[in-house]
């Protein structure tokens, strides 16, 4: 099996309107590739949902792809709060994120478990006050 | 797929600026031997390129007046945005009277057409939304249409799959024609009045359907100036006019969405805002939104490049025009209409795919990455491709060299000159540097 191609996105913290740079320039890449079109779907819901948490909770992070010919890997690394309880954090509409963000039509608590649906494997090292690596695998055969 | 493309380039009027390529949604521009070409499978003859071209090089090919001549019995059909082109008509009966005085037999306003569209589309609502996650996207604007098909293939199956109005207005003036003259369809035209090069190109090369029932395509302007010389002397309207508010809305954006039933939509126009939305729809973002309208043109049909008025207004004239209207005067019935549905699924045409094989496409991608991290990054366009990263994805495609970057060849200059050819005094100022180029002082 040959190198994946890794691409790094560096993604801004507490910038609304640059969330979802990553998951676009992503979604270019794969069509590129001539990936099938839901599994670009589904890693582009999945890579968009991570921006934004990055964004909201972590003051930004990096969003590391590497494309193998079997799979996508997506790695969201930040140094942000971390998770204190990862289980709850899973559940669908719970949320942390600030009224002001909810104002905003963020903060739905389906940012996880959306992340967890669209991809086929996922799995969270968090540590309080050190910050969160979300680790995905979308895979493509 | 049929390649027809209404925006065409005219050579001798191009300079090979890079205005059009840099402006081009779908990166379809590049200039060479010094002038535009256009890459014909990328093209969605959206027409940003004619809007953007200070030169008038780029410009959408329609049918000539004279193909009239050709049929016994000939039809206008104007598109609703065609009613704000007019100073100082209040009834849009004088249009639809001086396009009977100009050398047609006949109208059939293309807005009585899109009022059956919003009747379909509210009966049939719940079913086609249920077919798939996200928001209903409208197929109205033929520019979106072909967008999506290039660049969203996880949204061709989101567009409303019912034909344009004026593909279905025309289906219909032939049945009216022919029952009201007794003539074979033969000798029958039907000629759309089109306010943008996508709908031309959709006339010829339509999306959905097999064949279109539209004879031809002229252009809003030059159907305009043709009318000029009429259209101040009519006094005695005839009552033509067989629509309603809901059909002239479609002119402007948001117009269409309006007709449906739900307060749960989204409409976006030029065409920015448009990729914006697609691509947030792709991410799931806007799942809770039912209807979603979107105009490559800005303010919507009147927008349109081959349109006269300015767009904003026209959109005030038309708000005029249709005060007193009634809300709609065109009904589906209980008959069959299966004919308004697309007869073919709308199908991703992968126009930027690396290679057939996976492996290969990995490693074209990685020789694309390589070289654009050698590439300046400005952007400037010099080379002929609108970004250093499409000029790297031509150059693994075979169609471009590393050394046709300026700012590599300056580079390249600069060593020769290092021999001995001294080379500053002939390069121009961006390039030089010490005196009278990138000096401390000029900072």
């Amino acid at each position: 099996m040959s190198e994946p191609i890794r691409i790094t996105y560096e993604v801004d913290g507490e910038d609304f309107m640059s969330a979802g740079t990553a998951s676009t320039d992503m979604k270019r890449v794969l069509r590129q590739l001539g990936l099938d079109s839901e599994i670009i779907r589904r890693a582009a819901i999945a890579m968009y949902e991570g921006e934004i948490n990055m964004v909201i909770h972590a003051h930004g992070g990096v969003a590391e792809v590497a494309i193998y010919e079997d799979r996508i890997e997506m790695n969201l690394i930040d140094h942000g709060p971390g998770i204190p309880d990862v289980e709850l954090a899973m559940s669908a509409g719970y949320s942390t994120a600030a009224e002001n963000i909810r104002e905003l039509g963020f903060g739905a608590g389906m940012g996880l478990p959306n992340m967890k649906k669209y991809t086929d494997e996922m799995t969270i090292e968090t540590e309080v006050g050190k910050g969160t690596t979300v680790r995905m695998v979308v895979r493509t055969v | 797929m049929n390649d027809f493309h209404s925006v065409t380039i005219d050579r001798t009027r191009c300079k090979g600026c890079i205005n059009c390529m840099k402006r081009c949604p779908t990166e379809a521009i590049r200039v060479r031997d010094g002038k535009a070409t256009i890459i014909s499978e990328r093209c969605i003859d959206c027409g940003e390129c004619i809007r953007i071209c200070q030169n008038r090089a780029k410009k959408s090919n329609y049918d000539d007046f004279s193909m009239l001549e050709n049929y016994k019995w000939k039809i206008a059909m104007p598109a609703p945005s065609f009613y704000g082109q007019f100073a100082g008509v209040g009834d849009i009966n004088v249009i639809l009277t001086a396009l009977k005085q100009i050398g047609f037999d006949a109208v059939f306003e293309v807005s009585r057409a899109a009022e059956l569209v919003t009747h379909l589309t509210r009966r049939n609502f719940e079913r086609i939304r249920s077919s798939h996650r996200g928001p209903v996207i409208s197929s109205a604007c033929s520019a979106v249409v072909r967008l999506i098909r290039v660049r969203y293939p996880a949204l061709c199956g989101y567009v409303l799959p019912v034909n344009e109005p004026f593909h279905l207005a025309a289906q219909m003036a032939r049945e009216e024609a022919m029952a009201a003259t007794g003539l074979s369809p033969a000798d029958i035209g039907i000629f759309f009045i089109s306010p943008c090069p996508a709908k031309v190109t959709s006339a010829h090369a339509p999306i959905g359907i097999e064949d279109s029932f539209v004879t031809g395509v002229f252009s809003a302007s030059d159907i305009y100036i043709r009318m000029q010389r009429v259209i101040g002397k009519i006094e005695k309207p005839e009552p033509l006019m067989q629509s309603g508010i809901v059909g002239i809305n479609w002119a402007t954006s948001g117009g269409e969405a309006a007709g449906l039933m739900t307060d749960n939509y989204l409409s976006a126009d030029g065409m920015e805002n448009v990729v914006r939305v697609l691509e947030e729809i792709e991410d799931g973002k806007l799942n809770d939104i039912e209807f979603v309208e979107l105009n490559a043109c800005p303010g919507g049909c009147v927008g349109g490049v081959l349109n006269v008025a300015n767009p904003f207004v026209a959109r005030s004239r038309i708000k005029t025009l249709r005060k007193y209207l009634p809300v709609s005067q065109n009904r589906l019935d209980s008959s069959d209409n299966s004919h308004m549905f697309w007869e073919q699924a709308l199908h991703y045409e992968a126009v930027y795919k690396l290679d057939d094989d996976l492996t290969e496409a990995m490693n074209k991608m990685k020789k694309i990455a390589a070289i654009e991290a050698a590439l300046p990054g400005l952007d400037c366009g010099s080379c002929g491709a609108p970004s250093c990263r499409a000029l790297a994805e031509d150059v693994v495609r075979g169609t471009a060299k590393e050394s046709d970057c300026v700012v590599k060849f300056r580079d390249q200059l600069e060593l020769l000159s290092r021999t001995g050819v001294d080379l500053s005094s002939v390069l121009p100022a961006p390039f030089r540097h010490g005196p009278g180029g990138n000096t401390e002082e000029e900072r």
